[in-house]
């Protein structure tokens, strides 16, 4: 019980009845915690969102400036990125493919976290478990997307379409976002187990934490898995469509 | 919106910004399937980002719903990203005018 103890320390006078800019000052300004009702599992994911969005926001810079600055053409991603479909080459068809995966696999995510709370445990487990088969198809897809590339020749340090750097950021960049899905469905599989168990009813302890859950956790993993999707929206527009 | 019931909201909400995420990045994509160029395409790909990035966070992250402390907490230090974006974007153009000067002249 040491999460709703902790949720529940706080007396439930006034916090609530502030709203807009004088409840933010009032939170923060408060004893004990800022974040009040906000679960702290979530309070923690979201932190940690936030540094992930450090980490992505300085490649997507680094990126920026290397592009910005080479007097070499940028290779013509559209064509990079083109599929041959009937021997016609058809621009960024993977891509848009992927993106339609993530999303979709992202709608999955937001109802089985409704789910969870209504405490609907097969149906919360075959949402989960199908957000995780389409994340498992999108690094599938990454994979082909990179051993297509690879056989036409770029590399991290040159590319037989354009300037050098484009082997190096793209490599960085899809590499480090293609990790965060596939933790990402090992998460969503282990999280799946647990709620097919029942672990979030009886209160079973976990596994690394000891501590007891509940479909918070579902929340907390949905948030990840959207950030995933949102980091999408920003290569997609910043890489592939520029 | 109480957290001890959690997020709870109608399946509508979700299938709705599923829809709309579609449609959007439909839009998107077709922006470089009809080739539009210069100021009009980065303006459209950067309104339909941010429009696809704000519903993700607003509805599927539950943001919108949230208590007004930890949104703060939450959006505004990226916005040192910005910052930083500016300063490296300055730097860049700066970098590529003396790699201009240094191959043209080559001196």
């Amino acid at each position: 019980m040491v999460q709703s103890h902790l949720t529940d320390s706080v007396p439930e006078t006034d916090h609530g009845s502030a709203t807009g800019l004088s409840s933010f000052t009032k939170d923060w300004s408060s004893d004990q915690q800022a974040f009040k009702q906000v679960p702290w599992g979530k309070a923690m994911m979201w932190v940690f969102l936030l540094s992930d969005t450090f980490i992505f926001g300085v490649f997507l810079v680094s990126y920026m400036t290397v592009r910005n600055s080479t007097k070499v053409p940028w290779p013509n991603t559209s064509q990079v990125f083109s599929l041959n479909v009937n021997g016609e080459p058809f621009p960024l068809l993977l891509i848009a493919i992927m993106t339609f995966i993530l999303i979709s696999s992202s709608g999955t995510m937001a109802i089985a976290v409704k789910y969870g709370y209504a405490k609907d445990r097969r149906t919360t487990t075959f949402l989960i478990l199908l957000t995780a088969l389409f994340g498992a198809s999108f690094v599938g897809m990454q994979v082909f997307e990179w051993t297509k590339l690879i056989h036409e020749g770029v590399r991290p340090w040159g590319n037989p379409f354009g300037a050098h750097q484009f082997g190096s950021t793209f490599f960085m960049i899809t590499g480090f976002h293609g990790f965060h899905v596939s933790i990402g469905v090992l998460f969503l599989l282990i999280v799946a187990r647990k709620v097919w168990r029942g672990d979030f009813d009886n209160e079973r302890r976990g596994f690394f934490t000891s501590r007891k859950g509940n479909y918070e956790i579902v929340e907390i993993m949905g948030l990840y898995w959207h950030f995933v999707d949102l980091v999408w929206v920003f290569i997609f527009a910043f890489f592939y469509l520029w | 919106m109480s957290s001890e019931q959690g997020q709870q909201h109608p399946i509508s909400i979700y299938l709705w910004i599923w829809g709309l995420l579609f449609v959007l990045s439909f839009f998107s994509y077709m922006v470089d399937y009809y080739n539009f160029e210069g100021y009009l395409r980065w303006s459209l790909i950067l309104i339909f980002m941010f429009a696809k990035a704000s519903l993700i966070i607003a509805f599927f992250m539950h943001m919108a719903w949230e208590r007004v402390a930890l949104i703060y907490a939450v959006i505004t230090p990226p916005s040192l990203i910005l910052l930083f974006l500016a300063i490296m974007l300055f730097e860049s153009d700066y970098t590529q005018f003396t790699r201009e000067v240094f191959f043209s002249t080559g001196s």
